[in-house]
């Protein structure tokens, strides 16, 4: 931060024209990114007429928006948390499992490649390999003679959905997690060794510890980030599952809840629940840092 | 040993996760004729003028999406580097917005502040959508850019070649357009390429502007067909490994340059 020795380092607000320069950057902003949230919100308070109301919210409370909100945050908790187990053995038996080298720079790279492949074609790839003719329901039923049906699986369903996401939130935690388990220092482990302690007693008092703020604000990301997906779900069960963004999106196209306040009030909801995910996240990482380096 | 063999297991079973559904994908997309394999299905999707349209839109849109982010990106984070350090938190926050306010409550914004009868009405014309669309676009991509632009721009030494720049008599346009963009053009190209990847498959904007666009268009082939959607599943899959790969193959040119350099 020091990379301008010839100005004093307080600096008054007298150049206006200094500002000028983030003009385009605000206008843009503002226009695209902040009235139209801050739109959402103020409406999300506001009767039809424009008068202030926490009767949008309240409405809120309805046995059906009720379990919109409870299934997609249960979504979002599972497919996070399973992401996040997963996630992690994937990277730690890459970073200590004494696993070939060469298999970190692929898997990072796929990684990179499976966390950007969601949306609507990765409903496809499942409805290809776990729908009712998917390759591997075919392969169960005609090897096995299991049928997943009759067991109760279905890719359309809320598990099903659940395997889906696992696809973008287990690389994410791949990608997230591997530079902190780098950081993890081997004099650490070398230290808790020459105490006497166990493998087992090093990954519960020395090294859990100090991952944990970036394990749980990974897990608080993977949340947000299914949270308000809507894409993957909406081509795997159609506008039938009842979570959050496919309530809102029938909303916005058709008024659904008889009540555009209501609606407000419904998007308003999905920014508090994301926005709490993120800042535990962004806590969390400052936390972390400070071991990690 | 154990470690090893838990290792393994690990990634064994992830590695089958992962493949299994790009398989499955890749055989159902070509079932299509009764018996045999055969590329009927990827025929048939390529023909069908309906997918040349939104495919065509979509492109045009992601390479609108990236002149117009790197236009606004490049001098924004050039400038704040340079005259306004004390502004980066603030900046760099706003730009992470994006990733906290789901894309569909952006969008369901746009509709309610653009709409007919408000005092910029974008909705109203093909045109005005078009742009809203982007702009859009734009917002999504905004993160991604920015850090991307922002991580270049930490390499070089903004202030010294700047001043060079100006005792040489340069503008802030050649500055920018010559000395700035150049040396970071790995880091504009590797935001662009994923801003690329964003775009082209995007669903929720698109569909809720109504716009005829790549991601809306699959959607809509998958409500009714069967396998021509793995098969452009496929596809999509391609671009998103294109985009990937070409990330990782400009950061590696950028950085044999550097060491001959």
């Amino acid at each position: 931060m020091t990379d301008s020795p010839d100005r004093p380092a307080k600096r008054p607000f007298r150049l206006p024209f200094e500002w000028l320069g983030l003009l385009p950057f605000a206008v843009f902003t503002l226009l695209f990114l902040i009235l139209p949230t801050m739109r959402i919100v103020i409406g999300a308070f506001q009767t039809g007429d424009g008068s202030f109301t926490f009767q949008n919210i309240a409405d809120l409370n309805t046995s059906s928006i009720r379990s919109a909100y409870w299934t997609s945050i249960k979504l979002s908790l599972i497919s996070a948390g399973l992401g996040c187990a997963i996630g992690f053995a994937m990277a730690a038996a890459v970073v200590f499992g004494g696993l070939p080298k060469g298999i970190r720079g692929p898997l990072l790279t796929f990684s990179g490649v499976a966390s950007n492949f969601a949306g609507v074609p990765l409903a496809f790839a499942f409805i290809a390999t776990l729908g009712p003719v998917g390759l591997i329901t075919l392969w169960l039923k005609t090897e096995f003679g299991i049928n997943l049906r009759a067991l109760g699986f279905n890719i359309l369903s809320f598990w099903g959905l659940v395997v889906t996401y696992l696809f973008f939130q287990i690389p994410l935690m791949i990608l997230i997690i591997t530079p902190a388990l780098d950081g993890l220092k081997r004099e650490w482990r070398e230290a808790a060794e020459v105490l006497g302690a166990t493998t087992a007693q090093y990954w519960r008092m020395v090294a859990f510890p100090i991952l944990f703020p970036s394990l749980l604000g990974t897990f608080a990301l993977l949340f947000a980030n299914s949270f308000g997906a809507i894409a993957t779900a909406y081509a795997l069960t159609g506008p039938q599952l009842n979570i959050v963004p496919i309530k809102l999106f029938a909303q916005i196209r058709g008024d659904v809840l008889g009540n555009p306040n209501l609606g407000y009030a419904l998007a308003f909801g999905m920014i508090v629940v994301t926005g709490i995910a993120n800042f535990v996240y962004i806590w969390l990482r400052t936390r972390s840092e400070r071991w990690l380096k | 040993m154990m470690m090893r063999l838990m290792s393994w297991t690990a990634l064994i079973f992830g590695c089958l996760y992962f493949l299994l559904p790009l398989i499955g994908m890749a055989e159902f997309s070509l079932k299509m004729r009764r018996g045999v394999y055969s590329l009927d299905a990827y025929a048939v999707v390529l023909a069908d003028p309906a997918f040349q349209a939104t495919f065509g839109y979509s492109v045009l849109m992601a390479l609108m999406t990236i002149i117009f982010g790197v236009l606004l990106v490049v001098p924004t984070a050039y400038w704040v580097r340079l005259k306004l350090p004390g502004a980066r938190p603030y900046i760099e926050f706003i730009t992470l917005l994006p990733l906290v306010i789901p894309a569909i409550v952006i969008v369901f914004g746009y509709i309610r502040m653009y709409n007919t009868s408000s005092w910029l009405p974008l909705t109203g014309s093909v045109t005005g959508t078009n742009i809203l669309l982007m702009m859009g676009y734009a917002t999504l991509a905004l993160p991604y850019m920015y850090r991307s632009v922002d991580t270049g721009l930490r390499t070089i030494d903004v202030g010294t070649l700047t001043e060079a720049a100006q005792s040489l008599g340069a503008g802030w346009f050649t500055i920018l357009a010559k000395i700035i963009l150049p040396n970071v053009l790995v880091a504009v190209l590797s935001g662009a390429f994923l801003t690329f990847a964003i775009v082209i498959g995007e669903f929720t904007m698109a569909a809720l502007l109504d716009r005829p666009a790549f991601g809306p268009y699959m959607q809509l082939l998958g409500a009714n067909r069967a396998y021509e959607p793995p098969a452009l599943a496929v596809i999509a899959f391609a671009i998103t490994w294109a985009c990937m790969g070409l990330i990782q193959l400009v950061t590696r040119f950028s950085k044999h340059e550097r060491a001959r350099a």
